[in-house]
């Protein structure tokens, strides 16, 4: 509101205040709640890849970046140079598969940089500066998420865009390949979207240094492993029906069974969702994931104190 | 005076800072977790090896038993170098191997009593002729795991993010892909354990003579070397 704001300079008296120690105050344009929320979504993406912080902050997420790279470099070499070699016609990893192969790499990452986003400002109460500004409480916890999502899509998709354009250099059918590349584009926001909702509740609980990125990694690694060894006995035992309920309690088999189910994409799990009922379900799975993520978190900044 | 080797006030204060907040919580979903998924495995295939070997191996001795003595003992000495009210205990005419002996007494009772028993009636439930095995490689695993991540706490103040990818990097995926690890892996050291009691075959050629000494090394090594680290401490600031 300018007009409002350079009125006491205009008059000439200044209205309400304790102690005129002569300074100019600021009498430009004030931007609104958009632009204050553009801004903190930037800095909240430029931070998780240590962009405007110290040197130590960039190390781990560039590593990790770097090492999510290193398997889509490595493929691609192979399939350019060895095509013809090897008689390949598709990619030797299948899009949707590659995130489930590096969800190491990919859980580290988001249990390092959710508490980096979420707990510091509780911890250290820089969140009470933040809403002092025009930014409202639920505005505030949707751009922190967003933030941590975007970074976390750039981590998981950038192997796949290399991937793609190594497969379309090393003439690989361009319509087939492109809509495979933009059916696990798509996996990739609801993987990052789950993993970041996920990440942000249990940081947003976990205050206290470090323990959060114990807790988030507990959460997925416990997760990932309890159900990765229950498709495995499933499948061995002839429970497939078992397994694919299994399947819907880790993001990454959620994830991946549902492009396995919408994009008909090739399966990386023992068990994927057979059936257009089981398909559902994965779908319905997913939703709730993320909108009870975003629904978790919102009422616990609900009880934060500005 | 004798110097005493365990200080019951250090012990009590530190199962009053595990069991604070939101840390006691965590450990109390390990163990669940494990023994749903025993019951569950029981349910579908019985008494299976291949059910047992799954759960009891790479659930209950590659992942459970670290992150328990993890979380256990980043909750000791982490919130206190953390917060800088370790210079109160340090400044107490306590001798610093007693302060970190203390300290891992309670870390172990939590290895005790969230990572080994559970890994006993997970493998009563699964296989009652695994249970020993199994409970007692769960025990010094744990134990060995302690003293090193106590280690890691006095030396960095990043010590649950280096432990954790130690756990990743190291054990889990490295360990998978290189035989070699194995002489240096707790995890595969707890095995060896396990496979001498337990009639099953969880590593290759690693001997007993190298595995349980190696373990007895780690522990009496690192809760050492921490209360070495300890005496010349120095609090340092954040980033």
């Amino acid at each position: 509101m300018p007009a409002v704001s350079s009125q006491p300079e205009e008059s000439g008296l200044p209205a309400g205040v304790i102690h005129d120690l002569g300074y100019r105050p600021y009498g430009g344009p004030r931007l609104g709640e958009g632009p204050v929320a553009w801004a903190f979504f930037l800095t909240g993406l430029r931070n998780t890849y240590g962009l405007g912080r110290s040197a130590r902050s960039k190390a781990l997420p560039m590593i990790l970046l770097g090492l999510m790279l290193l398997p889509a470099l490595i493929l691609v070499g192979v399939l350019v140079q060895a095509k013809n070699l090897l008689d390949l016609d598709e990619q030797i990893v299948a899009y949707s598969t590659y995130p489930l192969t590096t969800q190491l790499l990919i859980s580290v990452f988001v249990a390092a940089q959710a508490p980096a986003l979420i707990s510091r400002d509780l911890r250290f109460r820089t969140i009470t500066l933040y809403l002092a500004r025009p930014m409202r409480r639920a505005v505030y916890v949707l751009v922190r998420l967003a933030s941590l999502t975007v970074a976390t899509f750039v981590l998981i998709a950038a192997p796949l865009l290399l991937m793609y354009l190594g497969g379309l250099l090393a003439d690989l059918p361009p319509g087939r390949e492109t809509g495979r590349f933009l059916g696990a584009v798509v996996g990739a926001i609801l993987l990052a979207a789950c993993l970041a909702g996920l990440a942000a509740l249990v940081a947003a609980f976990t205050v206290r240094r470090g323990l959060a990125v114990a807790a988030v990694i507990v959460v997925l690694l416990v997760s990932y492993t309890v159900v990765t060894t229950i498709q495995g006995i499933a499948v061995g035992s002839g429970h497939e029906v078992v397994g694919e309920v299994a399947g819907l309690f880790s993001p990454y088999t959620l994830i991946n069974g549902l492009q396995v189910f919408l994009f008909d994409s090739p399966d990386a799990t023992p068990t994927p969702p057979d059936g257009t009922a089981m398909g559902l379900l994965y779908v319905v799975a997913t939703a709730l994931t993320i909108l009870g993520a975003i629904g978790g978190l919102l009422l616990r900044y609900r009880r934060v104190e500005s | 005076m004798r110097p005493q080797t365990i200080s019951r006030t250090i012990v009590r204060l530190g199962a009053q800072s595990i069991f604070g907040r939101w840390r006691g919580a965590l450990l109390f979903v390990l163990p669940v977790v494990l023994i749903g998924l025993s019951i569950l495995v029981r349910g579908l295939i019985g008494h299976e090896e291949m059910g047992a070997r799954h759960a009891l191996d790479g659930l209950g001795l590659t992942v459970i038993v670290p992150l328990v003595a993890l979380l256990a003992t980043s909750g000791l000495l982490a919130p206190e170098i953390d917060d800088g009210s370790i210079s109160y205990l340090l400044a107490k005419p306590i001798s610093r191997h007693t302060i970190v002996a203390s300290k891992l007494v309670v870390a172990a009772g939590c290895v005790l009593a969230f990572a080994a028993v559970p890994v006993l009636i997970a493998a009563l439930i699964l296989r009652p002729s695994y249970a020993l095995g199994f409970a007692l490689g769960a025990l010094l695993g744990g134990l060995a795991y302690c003293s090193l991540f106590a280690f890691l706490s006095v030396l960095t103040r990043h010590a649950v993010v280096v432990g954790l990818i130690y756990l990743l990097v190291w054990e889990g995926l490295l360990g998978g892909l290189l035989d070699g690890v194995r002489w240096l892996s707790v995890t595969r050291w707890s095995a060896a354990v396990v496979q001498e009691i337990a009639d099953i075959s969880l590593v290759d050629d690693l001997p007993l003579w190298y595995a349980v000494p190696a373990l007895a090394v780690v522990v009496v090594g690192g809760a050492w070397v921490t209360g070495r680290r300890l005496r010349g401490f120095n609090l340092t600031g954040d980033e």
